[in-house]
């Protein structure tokens, strides 16, 4: 199986996609300059630079889509899709519905967000509960360069707008990608470790830092089922029911903000619907309500990590008070 | 005073003034009645509507607004659906999803109306872009007003129209108007022509409550943009006689200001330019008038009669 980065995975399904179906377009923010590979394979036309113009790279996304193209809009860093906001949630979103169904919006929108590179809170924020709140929008953050590659060419295929973020501190991580080819479906999540005494739930690095508290509570006898949502709208309820009632016990875990964060939903989900499988209260796990600094270890800080998450998983599985 | 001898059908373009007057006006009664929900009328703009949308073909691409009533009819739509959108209908024409403010006709090629000041701007250079690469000849026509074009996606839009060559029409309604604050208030110039030149691109003015010039200077510039295929831009200077939203008691418009551009009524100096011409008899003016009411009237029967979505829709076409 070849090795590639979760970058390159990008890079790769891009291809594939432009390969097969020659609507797919790319354009944004130095994505003819980054992957010159592209406009040497399918030409200066379908793949395109951009103006640093958040708003109407967006825009022209969306009218494409439209149009009958199916593009893909690179806008560098997640917090620069606040200038795309009105694009993405008010036309992308709700055009189709408000039109009675008239139009459908076929597009992704790249960015990069996460911890990593300590390049502070305006390039670095996990704003992806935004779009999930978002109606009309799908919403994916892969964690290995194999569902990177599967998952971006599903949203590509996808009729509707996908936000598809790619996490700073996974882009450079390499890791195996299978030939084949094939899409991965949107909104399946995967069991990425089987057990029985407690699940971890999570999306982007921090399923990482789920496998190896995972590793570390195997060695006390206690054993993790790791979860990866990949796919956070549509999200994977069947999953996430199925372990908690395997379990009975969960944490969910990510680096966005824990207040209103995907794991609010997830802990909403089990109380309406797992609460008397629950051995124990559901522990989320995830980022301060600050912005994040540039400085390293704070930057780290604002992460779940694997000790964390561990301890919080053996909080669970000790007896709990009656 | 033969300004619309290149008018194919002088007499079309005046019933057509009418029928969006009326059907206005009827939303205005309705909505004083508390029969149809108030809407941002069009009322005094509709020489701009009639005169642009009659100089495009049947294969361009029109995006409007909130303020569009006068360009889905000019370009052909039933008034019974329309008023069926604005009353939340069964049979309006995006099922009662959209009200009043975004009634978009893909069978018309009115596509994608925004409500967002400015969102029309940002989706136009994708739809032209679609029409480019898939060989398509349609050009793109994109209605703004001067509020949107104090938005940072009108500047964005010309600039990625300009640089990437997408056929579009950029129509700027001057209404004078931006919701409840004068463009004298809002504007750094008096034109928004002239931020279109910076661009590079060619930019036109035009009186816009005259149809005849109107559909001339639409004509030019859309066979501009079609042999080039490249941008331009056309501004239309007009007046919006009516408030922001229905109703609008209007205290905050100068009032020798309104009354000027009331003496321009778009309806009324084409009305004169057909009589004066010898086109138009006031027995055919009074037989046009009446048969425009009578079309609304049945518009408004078919709109009230018009079932309610069945709540089971509320979740209908969010995702494709």
């Amino acid at each position: 199986m070849p090795t590639l980065t979760l970058n390159d995975a990008v890079g790769l399904a891009l291809a594939e996609e432009m390969r097969r179906d020659h609507k797919v377009i790319a354009f944004g923010e130095g994505i003819a300059t980054k992957r010159h590979e592209l406009v040497t394979e399918f030409g200066a036309l379908r793949v395109r630079n951009t103006p640093l113009a958040e708003g109407i790279i967006a825009g022209t996304a969306v009218g494409a889509a439209a149009g009958g193209l199916r593009p893909v809009a690179d806008l560098l860093f997640a917090p620069f899709l606040c200038y795309a906001m009105d694009e993405l949630v008010n036309s992308a979103g709700k055009l189709r519905y408000m039109s009675g169904g008239q139009f459908s919006f076929p597009l992704v929108t790249l960015a990069m967000t996460g911890a990593g590179w300590g390049i502070g809170a305006q390039h670095n924020h996990n704003i992806e509960a935004w779009f999930v709140h978002s109606p009309g929008l799908k919403v994916v953050m892969p964690s290995t360069p194999a569902d990177a590659r599967g998952l971006l060419k599903a949203a590509i295929r996808d009729d509707n707008p996908v936000v598809f973020l790619l996490d700073i501190g996974l882009l450079y991580q390499p890791g195996e990608v299978p030939h084949e080819a094939d899409p991965m479906p949107l909104g399946q999540a995967a069991t990425l470790r089987s057990g029985n005494d407690v699940s971890l739930i999570s999306y982007g690095k921090t399923v990482h830092h789920c496998e190896q508290a995972a590793e570390s509570l195997a060695t006390e006898g206690i054993t993790a089922e790791v979860i990866d949502l990949r796919s956070l709208k549509p999200l994977d309820e069947a999953a996430i029911l199925a372990t908690a009632r395997k379990t009975g016990r969960v944490v969910v875990v990510h680096e966005a903000n824990r207040l209103c964060g995907v794991g609010a939903e997830v802990a909403a989900l089990l109380a309406e619907q797992a609460f008397t499988r629950l051995k124990a209260p559901v522990i989320r796990l995830g980022g301060p309500d600050a912005p994040v600094p540039s400085s390293f270890p704070l930057e780290q800080a604002t992460v779940p990590q694997a000790d964390a998450i561990a301890a919080a998983a053996r909080r669970l599985s000790a007896p709990q008070p009656a | 005073m033969n300004t619309f001898s290149n008018a194919v059908e002088p007499l079309r373009l005046y019933e057509q003034l009418l029928l969006i007057r009326a059907y206005e006006n009827a939303i205005v009664r309705g909505s004083t009645e508390g029969r149809i929900p108030g809407t941002c009328t069009s009322v005094g703009q509709e020489a701009a509507a009639v005169g642009a949308i009659n100089a495009l073909s049947a294969d361009d691409l029109i995006l409007t607004n909130h303020r569009s009533a006068g360009h889905l009819l000019a370009r052909g739509a039933d008034p019974g659906r329309m008023l069926a959108e604005v009353m939340g209908r069964r049979d309006g024409y995006c099922m009662g999803k959209s009200g009043s403010l975004h009634i978009s006709v893909k069978e018309l090629g009115v596509v994608l109306t925004t409500t967002i000041v400015g969102g029309e701007l940002s989706l136009a250079p994708g739809v032209a872009l679609a029409q480019t690469m898939q060989g398509r000849p349609g050009i793109v026509a994109c209605f703004f007003g001067d509020g949107a074009a104090c938005e940072g996606s009108f500047h964005e839009s010309l600039n990625l129209a300009a640089l990437w060559n997408l056929p579009v029409l950029y129509i700027c309604e001057n209404n004078q108007w931006q919701a409840f604050v004068h463009r004298r208030e809002a504007m750094s110039r008096e034109r928004v022509a002239d931020w279109g030149a910076g661009y590079g691109i060619p930019v036109r003015t035009v009186d816009g409550n005259d149809v005849f010039a109107v559909l001339e200077a639409t004509r030019e510039a859309a066979s501009q943009v079609r042999d080039t295929r490249r941008p331009a831009l056309l501004e239309m200077t007009t007046y919006r006689t009516r408030g922001h939203f229905e109703p609008d008691d209007q205290g905050y418009v100068d009032k020798a200001e309104l009354a000027a551009w009331l003496a321009r009524d778009p309806i009324a100096i084409c009305r004169d330019r057909l009589i004066a011409a010898g086109r138009l008899a006031p027995a055919a003016d009074a037989e046009l008038a009446a048969r425009v009411d009578s079309r609304i009237a049945t518009a408004v029967a078919f709109a009230a009669a018009s079932p309610f979505p069945a709540v089971e829709e509320l979740t209908l076409d969010v995702y494709a």
